[in-house]
């Protein structure tokens, strides 16, 4: 046992934690804890009533026994009872307790919270300050709300104790954190702007960590805090180390304070005034001076604390980005710590760069150090360090060096650790894109990814290769012979077979003409990789079997012998059996000019971001988001882009039918419900309107909205602003005609002021296993709530059939995601402030909780998502603007889930009330 | 801001945990599993920073014991490295040459120290000389306390009752 003979002793806990680590197993261990819990639950529960000492043992015993990583649920009114205590030995203990193990439990808190109440209120700076501790441990939303008036009082009053100051200032600060809308801005802010120029630097310190976070929400208010942290930090940065006495640190004058003071001035734009413009300048040159000087300890703690102020001055400087001298001795100063024996500050150095390169007046500068980023790909010992050089290459790549970086980069790929390869593998891809003059180096680059580092070359990157492909044509030819030379490699990887599979059979003519790669050679080629493939890309290959079938008539015979063979018609898997038997009818019945009609070459694709740079994005969680649009047509739409439109252009006929399996057989109960609805009267009755898998719409666009043994009805539906665009798809599931077929549209009075709808007429009759399209154009003129109804008819073996459908035409639709810092976030929080303004839900959670899936559905219901915004990373927090022909209504969303209850509470805000409440209950019910 | 800080053995076993972040206990424990496994693994060349989920973990292994803060994305690797250094001097000042077993048998004086240090994950006190002051004056408070109370007996002291 330690010869600590500090503070008391509690000897009963000694022996325990002894007992504890003299245990020789895991399960002796668990038993000398039982028989511990046992008894202190007796004690607890005994007639006889503990004193304060026993008390303080048992829950630190509890505590105790918590840490180790056992479940600990009682004890926590008696740890109340110790807060409440007179004694500090036993408050400590007590708080210590509620601290670590803080409960819910809403009775306890409301005690605990009377227990803080009194603390606060007793003027004993050392009560004081284990109250202030214990709520901004805690930091609950109900302490928020008992507490968060009196902080600020407590604060700023004059007879306050340093000590109480700091501890007031980081107890705010963390409520702050957990329920920013509680804390109240008012006349105590400029006078918590003033402890800045406090005497005591632990005040100040203090300060200044709560002024960063408070200003970074409502910047107006502690806008006067620039030129007072200037005026700081120019003291700081001249003072002789000597002079700040305790809070030198290693020579170095309050480094801690410093780097605030900077993080501080991280949250304005350089200050306008030309004197203190230039009184920061000054600092700020100092500070990369002094990096410059020769050490004044030989102690790591010296240059680590120097560092972190220069690291932090260098920050701010590129968040200006408006010195380009200082930018420039920045990077200069970087370039030597990317040589430096000290690893840390090589990574630092890395990571710090990448955002230099990004500054037009320094990214040249950065440029110079290509060749030791590049030499620390190759020689770093450490993984993390070598994945922040990938990250410098990336960053600083461009039209001059982009050849270079991707051969190192795919060099690199060789050997690189498995963790970070499939981020390196978007890089590439991204970077080839990008700064490819010659398309034929593109493919180059991209083919030799996916030979290096096959299975972690994701599907967006082979997409996208085709895509480029398909929309230039001066890289085909190249393309399908490079693909059809890559592929004689007897070992090839499946991503290959999937791009060359789908080049040839676009371009496979480009290259016919060479004997060594004529129709067969390349139909045996892409043949012999066939039943090593999964079913997807075996699917893939059936498609380029039948575009082969139109490209060269003199391979019709082989490929269709292929179709034909048992282990293609009658393949288990539904997919390809569908395909290898559409595909041979197809090649059997069509004339040539409808084979070349339906087998024509594939139109270019709209150009749009690229998709791997989304996912990059993606898994580098930036704040900033992929575009939207790009976002919401993934999560609804196909996750097989490139196959589908491929599926889609060459069975036309049927465009749809694929996903609306409408050539399904009907079951054999269709004539009975025939007769059901043929009873129905001709006017459809509103009860009738179907709302079956309306919500399911909220925040997807497309899907089938409607089914029944006759009919299948699908939606495709865009949204640009205020206007919108539906196709409806009528699917005719029989094979019987439909007659007399019609379909419109109707509003309720209300909703025909709100929306706009135009519908254009469908041809009144649907052959069996046919499908028709419906386009309607939508105009939302002002924010509503209802839904229209759509209303269809039609005769079905001589019975008139009537349907009506409520049409997922919601508000959300006309959201327009907006990207926000989170100071603008919470400036406008503030201002939508009135409590119309806001609603607020709680519900409990009606799927699994799953943050990604609920990531998609706030993407697909049409929001931005900020990140970084929220302090708890769990929660989410989005912003959009409703658009209608006469207003815009700005929006704000938070979602809090709490897995534990499996409840989340939503709040939205928005200049609207009705918005706020519609757009509430149409979010609520997604969860 | 600093979102947690642990402090683990060479055996992987968790010494101090201090959590400026609410997250669930089942979380706690996935959190610290992995990155006690992560830094673990690490050998001791290599740098003291990581990225890791969305934060910046920064570590520092003193003697047995391996220091570990997660810190956020704009936050300021070096200076949490020399906060892991002042907590370590605290401990070492106020233990007198400090070792393992001192805080796994005052883990509540390495909790107390901690918070007059740091609170919601900011430093609050960077001065030793006032955070010494602070530990010092309550266990002042706890010696006056203990010498009003009743002595007890031999039997209960050992934890026998």
């Amino acid at each position: 046992m330690p010869a600590v003979s500090k503070g008391d002793g509690m000897r009963g806990l000694a022996v325990f934690i002894s007992d504890i680590r003299n245990c020789k197993s895991k399960e002796a261990e668990v038993k000398r804890i039982n028989k511990e819990l046992a008894n202190i639950r007796s004690k607890f529960k005994g007639d006889k009533a503990l004193d304060g000492y026993s008390k303080k043992k048992y829950v630190c015993k509890l505590l105790f026994i918590f840490l180790l990583g056992h479940d600990i649920d009682f004890g926590h009114m008696e740890a109340v009872n110790l807060l409440s205590s007179n004694k500090y030995t036993e408050k400590q203990i007590g708080y210590l307790f509620i601290s670590v193990l803080v409960n819910s439990n809403s009775d306890l808190i409301r005690l605990i919270n009377n227990a803080i109440r009194n603390d606060l209120a007793s003027r004993n700076p050392t009560f004081m300050n284990l109250a202030l501790h214990c709520i901004a441990n805690v930091g609950s939303r109900e302490m928020a709300e008992a507490f968060v008036s009196e902080i600020p009082r407590i604060l700023v009053a004059g007879d306050t104790m340093d000590s109480v100051k700091q501890s007031a200032a980081l107890c705010l600060l963390r409520l702050n954190r957990t329920c920013p809308d509680l804390v109240p801005m008012g006349e105590w802010t400029a006078r918590v702007v003033h402890l800045l120029n406090d005497q005591h630097l632990g005040v100040v310190t203090a300060a200044t960590s709560l002024i960063a976070t408070l200003a970074q929400k409502s910047p107006d208010d502690f806008k006067t805090s620039v030129s007072l942290a200037v005026a700081r930090l120019s003291r700081i940065v001249t003072s002789a180390a000597i002079d700040l006495q305790d809070y030198t640190y290693y020579f170095v004058a309050a480094p801690w304070l410093s780097v605030k003071l900077l993080r501080l001035l991280q949250c304005y734009p350089p200050p306008e005034d030309a004197a203190l413009r230039s009184r920061l300048t000054e600092c700020l040159e100092t500070i990369l001076s002094k990096a410059q000087e020769p050490p004044k300890s030989k102690k790591v703690q010296h240059s680590n604390a120097k560092n972190a102020v220069l690291f932090e001055a260098i920050t701010l400087i590129i968040h200006h980005d408006n010195e380009p001298n200082l930018l420039v001795r920045a990077c200069n100063q970087l370039g030597q710590f990317l040589q430096h024996r000290e690893t840390n500050l090589r990574y630092l150095a890395l990571e710090s760069m990448c955002t230099l390169a990004s500054s037009e007046f320094s990214h040249e500068a950065v440029k110079t150090h290509i060749e030791t980023v590049i030499n620390a790909l190759k020689t770093e010992r450490d993984v993390s360090v070598r994945q922040r050089a990938v990250d410098l290459l990336y960053a600083m790549c461009d039209r001059s060096n982009a050849k270079q970086i991707v051969a190192e980069m795919l060099s690199y790929l060789e050997t690189a650790d498995y963790s970070i390869r499939e981020e390196i593998v978007l890089k590439v891809a991204i970077l080839a894109e990008k700064y490819a003059v010659d398309y034929t180096w593109y493919v180059d680059t991209i083919l030799n990814l996916i030979r290096i580092a096959g299975d972690y070359v994701s599907e967006e990157v082979w997409y996208r290769v085709i895509q480029i492909v398909i929309n230039r044509d001066d890289v085909q030819g190249y393309a399908a012979k490079t693909v059809f030379e890559a592929l004689q490699a007897p070992a090839c990887h499946e991503n290959l077979v999937k791009v060359g599979g789908y080049i040839l059979g676009e371009f496979g003519n480009l290259i016919a003409g060479d004997p060594r790669s004529s129709p067969l050679v390349q139909f045996s080629l892409l043949h012999s990789k066939f039943h090593l493939c999964s079913v997807p890309t075996r699917a893939l290959l059936l498609s380029a079997y039948i575009k082969f079938i139109n490209l060269f008539p003199e391979v019709k015979g082989t490929i269709q012998d292929v179709l034909r063979s048992d282990s293609q018609l009658r393949n288990a898997d539904v997919e390809l059996q569908q395909r290898a038997v559409e595909y041979l009818r197809l090649s059997c019945i069509a004339s040539t000019d409808i084979l070349a009609t339906v087998l024509e070459e594939m139109p270019p694709f709209p150009e749009k971001e690229s998709s791997i740079l989304a996912k990059l994005k993606k898994k580098k969680g930036s704040s900033k988001l992929p575009d939207l649009n790009d976002a919401r047509r993934n999560i609804n739409g196909s996750t097989n882009h490139t196959e589908d439109t491929e599926t889609a252009e060459k069975v036309s006929t049927h465009s749809f039918t694929d996903k609306l399996n409408v050539n399904s057989t009907p079951s054999t109960g269709a004539s009975l419900l025939v007769d059901v609805f043929s009873d129905v009267s001709n006017t459809p009755a509103p009860n009738d309107v179907s709302e079956e898998h309306f919500l399911r719409f909220v925040c997807k666009n497309n899907g089938v909205i409607f089914e029944n043994q006759l009919l299948q009805i699908g939606l495709k539906s865009e949204y640009r602003q205020n206007l919108g665009r539906m196709y409806v798809f009528y699917g005719n599931k029989t094979s019987t005609q439909f007659l007399s077929f019609s379909s419109s549209v109707s509003s309720n009075d209300l909703l025909q002021t709100q929306l706009n709808i135009h519908t254009k007429t469908v041809d009144p009759v649907i052959d069996g296993g046919a499908q028709v399209q419906q386009i309607l154009n939508i105009e939302c003129l002002s924010d509503f709530s209802d839904a229209p109804v759509l209303h269809i008819q039609f005769r079905y073996g001589g019975a008139l059939q009537n349907i009506a459908v409520k049409l997922p035409v919601m508000l959300n639709k006309f959201f327009q995601p907006t990207e926000m810092t989170s100071q603008d976030f919470f400036q406008r929080w503030k201002q939508l402030g009135a409590p119309q303004q806001e609603v607020q839900k709680i519900f409990k959670a009606q799927h699994q909780m799953d943050s990604d899936v609920a990531k998609a559905k706030l993407l697909g219901f049409g929001v931005a998502l900020l990140d970084g915004v929220d302090p708890n990373p769990a929660n989410f927090v989005g912003a959009g603007i409703i658009h209608s022909k006469t207003t815009q209504v700005g929006c704000l969303i938070r979602l809090e889930p709490n897995t534990q209850a499996q409840m989340y509470r939503l709040t939205l805000r928005t200049s609207k009330d009705s918005v706020s409440q519609r757009l509430c209950e149409l979010l609520s019910e997604q969860f | 801001m600093m979102q947690f800080m642990l402090l683990f053995s060479r055996q992987g076993k968790l010494r101090l945990q201090k959590w400026y972040v609410p997250l669930s206990d089942k979380e706690k424990k996935k959190i610290t599993r992995e990155l006690v496994q992560t830094v673990l693994a690490r050998k001791p060349k290599m740098c003291s920073f990581l990225e890791w989920r969305d934060l910046k973990i920064v570590y520092k292994r003193y003697a047995s014991l391996y220091f570990c803060c997660a810190i956020e994305d704009q936050d300021n690797e070096l200076i949490t490295l020399e906060i892991i250094h002042r907590y370590v001097e605290l401990l070492d000042k106020y233990f007198g040459s400090v070792c393992e077993l001192d805080i796994i048998f005052n883990f509540e004086k390495a909790y107390f120290i901690l918070d007059e240090f740091l609170l919601g994950g900011e430093a609050q006190e960077t001065s030793k000389k006032n955070v010494l002051k602070a530990i010092e004056q309550a266990d002042l408070l706890q010696e006056d306390a203990k010498e009003a109370e009743t002595p007890r007996s031999v039997l209960e002291e050992i934890g026998l009752t």
